[in-house]
């Protein structure tokens, strides 16, 4: 037996002057579809047209794109680039914990806090302040300097710790904006309830604070993404450095070219789902409407 | 009620429009003819704001057509910002802009959309104002106004532009009660001034002394339309009766 049509849901045969419409639009949207395929053919033609005809295009041809010394170079730069992802996975991890910490301290009240605030306050100003590369060449090159027992030497350890310092100032930063951004009537109506301080910011203005912050969150992790490579600076064999040293055995720059195509590959995931979770957020906000 | 000769400013015809699943309206037929103010009564979710969004192309309709002033704007080669600039509209939450002034958000469209010089629109601007009591508040900010001020400012910012027709969904909904009356006023006067006017609303009262029709919206179908005194006085259908009972059992009539 078939499902009973719905009770009180009359669907009405569609009109001559709808059907006319639908098929108007439809005509529109596959005009728009040629206009945009032709036009991306265009301009495609335009750029390789005009970089091909530059003058010095054929030596630049052999020095960066040179297919014999890709391939020469592509395992070892993707042995480097591996070392660049596991970076990568540790560093957000500690960036996303140092961030919402520093963030959270930063909302302590009462006098006793005011050198933990002042602590946060002042530990966000200066990493934001003091350019990534500079941090790299203190910590790397400063902290083993100190010859302390037990304190790491390796250029990975250091160089992530470089990384982890400044990004996560940055990232700190981002989860304060998302805090204040939940409207003061969210704290007032947990305090209501007889929520404590402490209460009302776990469980009701940090996971909205979370999900407000999550696009630029992960536009920050694009951007770490790449700054992860800065750790060649101290020594460290990753991808770059690997096909820094793939460019001095070749006499040639392709290497750096294929670095640069895999980070690319590497962001192009990354910043889709970014770009997806801010639509996401952006349709819970506001619902339906053409415009 | 439309005389020989004569075309409705708006005519509507079986407006069909559904989100997803959800039927909003199901072939609604409507004229509003030039100078008279209709009301569109019902509960909420009965389709009235849906009905005033699809009028003035915020949303894209299911099926039917809408008429202004004798053209088709329901037709996709028409150019929708062209027909929204015939129509005012003013919204239940105000939404004027918080970044501009007063006097900013009355004379925006003015300047921007119909090209008129900042003298001028401000000139006009502070003559509507003037005559709201408002002038005073020219240079405030929408948040320094109280409800009923700021939706009396998102009233003439709707009436400064010289609309053909003007849209209220709702526009005392969100207004404390002592202030529901001063915005009532001014829709009044502007409607003696000859505006035609489509009114979503919930005041019964205002509907029975300052409406001309009065169109009764259930479940997305025009159920019954007439004069107020035989929509809200003597209604024929049974639907429009329950509902104006609970309206009053409420104090609201």
């Amino acid at each position: 037996m078939s499902a009973p049509a719905r009770e009180g849901v009359v669907v009405p045969p569609v009109s001559e002057v709808e059907r006319g419409r639908r098929s108007y639009r439809r005509s529109r949207q596959r005009r728009s579809t040629w206009v945009a395929v032709v036009s991306t053919l265009v301009f495609a033609a335009v750029l390789v047209v005009g970089t091909t005809s530059a003058p010095g295009w054929e030596r630049t041809q052999q020095s960066f794109l040179d297919p014999a010394a890709a391939q020469r170079s592509l395992l070892p730069v993707l042995s480097g680039l591996w070392l660049n992802v596991r970076v990568l996975l540790v560093a957000a991890v500690c960036v996303f914990a140092l961030g919402l910490v520093v963030a959270l301290l930063r909302t302590l009240r009462g006098p006793v806090w005011a050198p933990v605030r002042l602590l946060a306050a002042a530990y966000t100003d200066v990493f934001r302040g003091v350019p990534l590369l500079v941090l790299l060449y203190i910590i790397g090159f400063g902290v083993p300097g100190l010859r302390l027992q037990g304190v790491p030497t390796d250029p990975v350890v250091l160089g992530t710790t470089a990384i982890v310092l400044t990004y996560g100032a940055y990232v700190a930063e981002v989860f304060r904006a998302g805090l204040e951004s939940v409207h003061p009537s969210q704290r007032a109506a947990a305090r209501a309830l007889g929520l404590t301080h402490r209460q009302t910011v776990r469980l009701v203005v940090l996971p909205q604070a979370v999900r407000n912050v999550t696009p630029p969150l992960l536009n920050d992790l694009v951007a770490l993404q790449k700054d992860v490579g800065l750790i060649s600076v101290l020594g460290a064999v990753d991808a770059i450095r690997q096909a820094q040293i793939q460019s001095a055995v070749t006499a040639n720059f392709t290497p750096y070219v294929v670095a640069a195509v895999l980070f690319v590959l590497l962001a192009v995931p990354m910043a889709r789902l970014a770009d997806w979770a801010t639509a996401r957020a952006r349709r819970r906000q506001q619902a339906g409407g053409l415009l | 009620m439309t005389g020989v000769g004569e075309q409705p400013v708006l005519r509507v015809r079986n407006l069909v429009k559904s989100y997803g699943d959800a039927p909003v309206l199901r072939g609604v037929d409507l004229d509003v003819d030039e100078h008279r103010v209709v009301t569109l009564i019902g509960a909420s979710g009965s389709g009235k704001s849906t009905l005033l969004r699809c009028v003035d192309l915020l949303e894209q309709v299911d099926d039917g057509q809408v008429w202004l002033d004798g053209q088709d704007v329901t037709d996709p080669r028409v150019d929708a910002d062209a027909v929204r600039r015939r129509i005012g509209v003013v919204f239940q939450a105000y939404n004027l802009f918080p970044h501009l002034s007063v006097l900013d958000n009355i004379t925006l469209a003015p300047r921007r959309v119909h090209g008129v010089d900042r003298a001028e629109a401000e000139e006009r601007a502070m003559a509507l104002l003037d005559r709201i009591g408002l002038a005073g508040r020219a240079r405030a900010y929408p948040d320094q106004l109280s409800g009923g001020q700021a939706q009396r400012t998102a009233i003439v910012r709707a009436l400064a532009v010289q609309p053909r027709l003007l849209l209220l969904d709702e526009v005392t909904s969100a207004l404390d009660p002592e202030l529901v009356g001063e915005v009532l006023a001014l829709v009044r006067e502007v409607a003696e001034g000859g505006m035609t006017i489509l009114m979503a609303t919930h005041e019964m009262g205002f509907a029975r002394s300052a409406a001309d029709v009065v169109c009764f919206l259930e479940g997305g179908v025009l159920l019954e339309q007439g004069p107020p005194e035989q929509v809200l006085v003597d209604p024929q259908h049974e639907r429009t009766q329950q509902f104006l009972r609970r309206v009053v059992a409420a104090g609201r009539l």
